[in-house]
């Protein structure tokens, strides 16, 4: 490849070149993606060969050759990106379970707050598993139009409405849910 | 030359609707320019640095809608700073000053602003229709302007935009006097939204035929919409999650069979398979479907999905369907007209993912496949020169193997001959995007065939300049090259500059051109606008000609140097 030639003497381009393949084999078939593309054109490692294995700098900084991730490679949207969600049953970590009480039944219920992505899953799911419908939110007044209000403690022990702050907030700063009833409920979605 | 009285012309020029066309037409004579310009309407401006807002208000008084496009297409893959540039922001300004009287505004990779996206409510009495793909910049308070300033607001059509979302009361900003809703696609804000709201919207507006709903509207609220809104033709769900065996389920599946009119279908960001028998009814006379944001639909659900779809005519998937389900596709989809296969995990070891013999079995089941988006395992020059000849019709197809430079999976050759075939026998190709191991050779097909091609994008292929020089020589209609990790310099980049007059821009990142190069590029070609641009962290322009520039972006510009660019934009 004519562009060899340049990049033995020039900036070293061979430490963010792309190479295939085991370290010393043909450089034809050696074009191995090893690296992370620097933002960066290191200047350190003018001196090593082009022909010796160049990927010592760069496993230091990747895994396994063939999965380093290049810049803007695959060129897919960073909105497509970003939003890839992984199926739910591979998600990681243990699930944050919350005990669910709800005035006027005779044993609690537990719930992972994992398994959900935001409040109108969470609330479905109350719906279905106490049979109750609860009433539409809104900021001002909180869930009007049935008599039970989803309540949650939170880390200063407070209990607060649901649904008052973004999802993720929430998700963490959950202890336990409470879904009141009756004019204990009214009062706190009438109220300030 | 004017055989006819004004009137008459402005009346056949009326008949003529593409851009091209009018722009021919403008340059037949003066009188004929004058006339086109008045009577023009729709303006298309491909590269927003190209004219200046001035200009457009000065020629075209009668402007009603303005599609504008900003940043390079290589922005969308995190290859451009944030803060290049494209602007929304003065174009606004100077048409709120003048007496222009917008009604449409079509966005494409612009930075936009709140401030921008409130003044335009506020400025233009008729305003209908906001489209809003890949922009940036703005908040859920910019819309709810648009919401409440807007009082003829016909569409809102937000797709894949990145948007700071201040959540749930934008949607509560459209007055209650608004029924003129057309089309709303609010699918890629992440936030809550007030459902009552949105029901109460769609209750008023009886001309409702496009809604996109987001990940945060749940199934019983799409169930309660489409009773009222039966006569919706573009559909996009939010989160469709339920228990089938409910009674809001049961609700759903009624709605849908009232739904006669559903013509295309998308979203299911949250989906539990077991409720898409719901969406059989529609499936018969779909005609676009877009699973490509539901990893959860695979395997059986998803194929026996597919069966029931035989009018359509554009699928977007995920590679979870595989080779097998692409066979399905095949046998079923026979109006099939565009495909595109998203990768489910675009950095992992794809065990779901696609490989050629999906791709070969699309060709010979859906022979009037005419656009392919593909991001596949691997790929083989047979293959491909399968699909040449099954599939002539080719005007979009772009290839993408997931690793980089792969050769052809078989014999191990460079994928040339494949890419080959598909340009000679595609005559009307004006699209192409190529990937896995590549020479020179393949370029040397690609000038010599593809006569009609106007866009190029090329990455980690080629062996020397001879690879660009093909491509430039030969392709008369070229009119964007965008390149990444190609060994092409000086020598390619500067045989013919005159070429670049033809074309929209020229993009070239991590090659081996330098300094030097582009600054004789600049100061030959002074119609052009070069810009080298830096990574933010590295502040410095080291001054030797010698170095290799990381970014570079030409375009062709009637307005000379944009005075917008930031401190790491050099503009030679």
């Amino acid at each position: 490849m004519e562009g060899s030639v340049a990049y033995e003497n020039d900036l070293n381009l061979k430490a963010t070149e792309l190479r295939l393949g085991l370290p010393g084999t043909d450089e034809r078939e050696e074009q191995s993606v090893s690296n992370v593309r620097n933002k960066k054109r290191p200047l350190q490692d003018a001196d090593e060969e082009f022909g010796a294995n160049g990927k010592s700098d760069a496993q230091n900084e990747t895994a396994p050759p063939a999965k380093a991730q290049i810049v803007g490679w695959p060129p897919i949207r960073s909105y497509r990106k970003n939003n890839f969600q992984p199926k739910k049953s591979e998600s990681d970590g243990p699930g944050i379970y919350v005990k669910v009480s709800m005035d006027g039944a005779p044993y609690l219920r537990k719930i992972d707050l994992k398994v959900y992505t935001g409040y109108a899953e969470l609330l479905q799911a109350l719906e279905n598993m106490f049979k109750f419908t609860i009433g539409e939110y809104s900021e001002r007044e909180g869930y009007k139009g049935s008599d039970y209000a989803p309540t949650y403690e939170d880390k200063d022990g407070d209990w607060m409405l649901v649904g008052d702050v973004p999802w993720d907030m929430f998700v963490t700063s959950c202890k336990r849910l409470r879904i009141m009833k009756g004019s204990e409920a009214r009062g706190l979605g009438g109220g300030v | 030359m004017n055989y006819f009285p004004d009137e008459v012309l402005e009346h056949v020029f009326d008949f003529i609707s593409s851009h091209k066309d009018r722009n021919s037409v403008s340059l037949v004579c003066k009188s004929w320019y004058k006339i086109e310009r008045f009577s023009r309407q729709r303006v298309f401006i491909g590269n927003c640095y190209s004219i200046s807002p001035d200009r457009l208000i000065a020629r075209f008084p009668g402007l009603k809608s303005l599609t504008l496009k900003g940043k390079p297409h290589f922005a969308d893959f995190n290859l451009v700073p944030h803060d290049w540039g494209g602007f929304l922001d003065p174009w606004i300004r100077a048409l709120a000053k003048s007496r222009i009287g917008l009604e449409e505004l079509r966005l494409k990779r612009m930075v936009v602003s709140d401030e921008s996206l409130e003044l335009l409510s506020k400025s233009f009495l008729n305003f209908k229709s906001l489209v809003l793909v890949s922009c940036e910049g703005f908040t859920t308070d910019g819309i709810a302007a648009i919401a409440a300033n807007c009082r003829f607001l016909r569409e809102l059509d937000l797709q894949e935009n990145e948007v700071d979302d201040h959540r749930g009361h934008w949607l509560s900003c459209f007055p209650e006097s608004c029924t003129s809703l057309v089309s709303l696609n609010f699918a890629c804000l992440k936030g809550e939204i007030n459902l009552g709201a949105l029901e109460r919207l769609v209750v008023r507006s009886p001309n409702l035929k496009s809604l996109r709903l987001n990940r945060a509207v749940p199934l019983d609220t799409l169930q309660k919409i489409l009773m009222r809104a039966p006569q919706v033709v573009d559909l996009g769900t939010g989160s469709y999650v339920h228990d089938p065996s409910s009674e809001v389920y049961n609700k759903l599946k009624s709605a849908f069979q009232r739904c006669k009119s559903i013509r295309s279908l998308s979203g299911f960001l949250e989906v539990a398979p077991r409720c898409m028998s719901a969406i059989y009814p529609i499936c018969t006379n779909l005609t676009f479907l877009n699973l490509s944001y539901a990893p959860g639909l695979h395997g059986n659900e998803l194929t026996k999905l597919i069966q029931h779809c035989r009018k359509l005519q554009r699928l977007w998937i995920l590679d979870c369907i595989g080779d097998k389900g692409l066979g399905v596709v095949a046998s079923t989809c026979k109006e099939l007209q565009e495909l595109r296969v998203f990768p489910s995990d675009p950095y992992g070891a794809g065990n779901a993912a696609v490989t050629e013999e999906g791709l070969v079995l699309i060709s010979a089941g859906c022979t009037k496949l005419n656009s392919l988006l593909y991001f596949c395992q691997q790929m083989t020059n047979a293959a491909l020169i399968t699909v040449a000849k099954n599939c002539p019709n080719f005007i979009r197809f772009r290839l993408c193997i997931l690793d980089p430079i792969k050769p052809d999976a078989v014999t191990n050759q460079p994928l040339d001959e494949g890419f080959g075939a598909i340009v000679q026998s595609c005559k009307g190709l004006k699209r192409l995007s190529l990937s896995g191991l590549l020479t020179d050779q393949v370029f040397l097909y690609i000038g010599m065939y593809a006569e009609q091609l106007e866009m190029l994008s090329i990455a980690f292929a080629g062996d020397s300049d001879k690879g660009m020089l093909y491509v430039l020589n030969g392709c008369k209609k070229l009119r964007k090259l965008e390149i990444r990790d190609c060994p092409f310099g000086n020598a390619a980049l500067l045989e013919d500059v005159g070429k670049y007059e033809t074309m929209r821009s020229l993009w070239m990142s991590s090659c081996e051109v330098t300094l030097g190069g582009c600054k004789t590029l600049a100061e030959k070609m002074p119609s052009l606008s070069v810009e080298i641009i830096n990574d933010t962290d590295q502040m410095e322009f080291s001054l030797d000609d010698r170095q290799k520039v990381e970014k570079m972006y030409l375009y062709r510009t009637l307005v000379g140097h944009r005075e917008d660019a930031p401190e790491f934009v050099w503009i030679l």
